[in-house]
């Protein structure tokens, strides 16, 4: 099956940084991807070339357009939410379903009108008299009544308590995602959502430094509680990342044999956060 | 069936409207309010005035309206009706004008600021289109709003007058006939398209500005034509004649900045052969008339400038990337 996010020597530079420096990956359908990395990695950046609001280099194909020249196009196969509240603050529900209804040829009044029935949200309402968590919601209810192919997800829960953020994911996986679907999605909270992603992506300093799926990354990588008698052994194997926990030492290994970690002590397979931790250390130093 | 192309455009101005309503309707809406009521208030003032000196005005109907009035009267009748329709429609043409000024600086830089940019991105609609709304919702649908607006402010001036006058015993109602207030909507209307081919140096300009600027449109909009003009003044003043002061006053600012406000193209020098062959006065308003300004070379040279002008501010819409 034909990918459908491809990108090739991928670049971008703002004055003297590089924000994409040389970026090439694939995507492929029905894979819900997570694109993590610090702030100021180019996570946004990538975002924005896939969705043509930006200038690049390189070769990039999203569903066979060019999303420089083919924006119109790109955009009715396409969705995104770029963070919270982006919605504009004077326009009502009423207004906001009217207009996409009728200026995008893949919505689906209904369904949305079915999602909104599970909310609070009056037709009335405005959004500037909503909360953050209520903002998403009708946001939500129109991306998920969108037949999209792929759907971008920038930082779509910053600021929202737990309940709206669990809740979120939770209607994207029951009522959206499908194997005709793709989501890509920056997080910063990686704990909420490295239990539905397919694929990892870390992207540091413009450059792509793991692009995995996520039975890939427990084969790769392992997590082992060591003693500190054996501590001297296994920084001997070239651990990415050691910890100490009540006395005991935690390491966090790349492709290192599973029988000779397990010589060492309990292996288990690290959260994302960790690994996350550990492959950025010293972004910020 | 709507072609996609009319449906989007359809969308897009309603879109603006729901945005604007205070400035497209209301505004023209309480204007006319306020002017009827000082109007109210100011005869109420002058019959409590009058009634505690003692004065009474009575007309002797009989006197005044007993013989039937010659055409040129009707004539004259119908045109100071006429003219009071006129009156108040170029109240709030005024106040069209900064409401269509502000609209335009603002369109393509508020939703910048308020990143809302990113949803209406996020739908499948052309930076084309959506710039060209806007340009119609400000120079088409706001005028077509407060025409009508000022032409109902009149007729409700011109009951409120016919009123208290028949309270002095003189009847009027009857001369109400003579009146022209479909003409008055017609010519107002008519000259709509006048109106947005006029406006487009400055419709292009401020939208330019608005989708330009980090900060502060007006500053762009307003500041940089007039340290420009100081320049040119300063070089001239100097010696140097690169371009003259006058020609681009008057046709460089003078087209990119007043331009919104109806009627900026009268006195503009277009109009020396209206006052010969004009029957009555308020011929120059007929739309002939008004369209005479049409034959200028001024006017078309404008109108490619503020195409050009929308060009640019299409292009940055699409290529701007703040957010």
């Amino acid at each position: 099956m034909n990918a459908v996010v491809s990108a090739r020597g991928l670049g971008k530079r703002y004055k003297n940084t590089a924000a994409l420096d040389n970026v090439s990956f694939e995507i492929q359908p029905g894979r819900i991807v997570g694109l993590i990395g610090p702030n100021g990695a180019g996570k946004t950046t990538a975002l924005k070339a896939i969705l043509g609001l930006t200038d690049f280099q390189g070769e990039l194909s999203v569903l066979g357009l060019d999303p420089r020249k083919q924006r119109g196009k790109l955009m009715e196969q396409v969705c995104f939410i770029a963070d919270v509240a982006v919605l504009p603050r004077w326009i009502r529900v009423r207004e906001a379903v009217d207009f996409v209804a009728h200026v995008h040829p893949r919505f689906d009044r209904k369904k949305c009108e079915g999602f909104l029935a599970r909310t609070k949200l009056t037709p009335d309402m405005r959004v500037k008299q909503m909360s953050k968590g209520m903002i998403v919601q009708l946001h939500l209810a129109l991306v998920m009544a969108i037949d999209a192919r792929l759907l971008v997800l920038d930082e779509p829960t910053l600021g929202l308590d737990i309940l709206y953020r669990k809740q979120f994911y939770q209607n994207l996986l029951e009522d959206y995602f499908d194997e005709n679907k793709t989501i890509i999605v920056t997080t910063h909270q990686v704990e909420e959502v490295e239990h539905i992603l397919t694929d990892l992506m870390f992207i540091r300093d413009g450059r792509i430094v793991l692009d995995a799926d996520m039975d890939a990354v427990g084969e790769r990588f392992a997590e082992v509680m060591v003693g500190a008698e054996r501590a001297a052994e296994a920084r001997a194997l070239k651990p990415l990342h050691e910890r100490q926990v009540f006395g005991k030492s935690i390491f966090l290994f790349d492709g290192v044999a599973r029988a000779q970690l397990e010589a060492l002590g309990e292996v288990r397979r690290p959260s994302v956060s960790d690994l996350f931790v550990a492959t950025m250390k010293g972004t910020y130093a | 069936m709507k072609t996609p192309v009319l449906n989007e455009m359809y969308w897009l101005v309603k879109r603006e409207f729901w945005e604007h309503r205070g400035g497209f309707l209301w505004t023209p809406v309480i204007v006319g309010g306020v002017f009827v009521l000082l109007n109210l208030m100011g005869i109420v003032t002058g019959e409590i005035i009058g009634a505690q000196h003692g004065i009474h005005f009575m007309f002797n109907n009989n006197s005044l309206l007993n013989h039937p009035l010659s055409a040129e009267d009707m004539s004259k009748a119908g045109m100071m009706m006429d003219l009071v329709m006129y009156s108040t429609s170029f109240i709030i043409s005024i106040v069209l004008g900064f409401v269509v000024f502000f609209y335009c600086l603002g369109a393509l830089y508020d939703d910048r600021r308020d990143r809302s940019l990113l949803f209406w991105k996020s739908l499948p609609l052309s930076d084309t289109a959506t710039v060209l709304s806007k340009v119609v919702a400000g120079t088409v649908l706001a005028p077509f709003i407060a025409a009508v607006c000022g032409v109902v402010t009149g007729i409700v001036m011109l009951l409120l007058f016919a009123l208290t006058l028949s309270f002095h015993g003189l009847n009027v109602w009857q001369l109400l006939a003579y009146a022209h207030p479909f003409q008055v909507i017609a010519n107002l209307i008519g000259t709509i398209p006048l109106y947005a081919l006029w406006a487009l140096p400055t419709t292009g300009w401020l939208l330019l500005c608005s989708a330009w600027a980090r900060s502060k449109p007006f500053l762009w909009a307003a500041v940089l034509p007039f340290a420009v003009g100081m320049m040119l003044g300063w070089f001239n003043l100097l010696g140097t004649r690169l371009v003259g002061n006058g020609w681009y006053w008057k046709d460089v600012v003078g087209r990119i900045l007043p331009g919104v406000f109806p009627g900026s193209w009268l006195g503009t020098g277009n109009y020396q052969n209206v006052s010969t062959g004009a029957e009555h006065s308020l011929d120059v308003l007929n739309l002939g008339n008004a369209y005479s300004v049409m034959a200028t070379p001024g006017f078309w040279i404008g109108a490619i400038a503020g195409l050009a002008l929308l060009a640019g501010a299409i292009w940055l819409r699409r290529w701007r990337d703040d957010t």
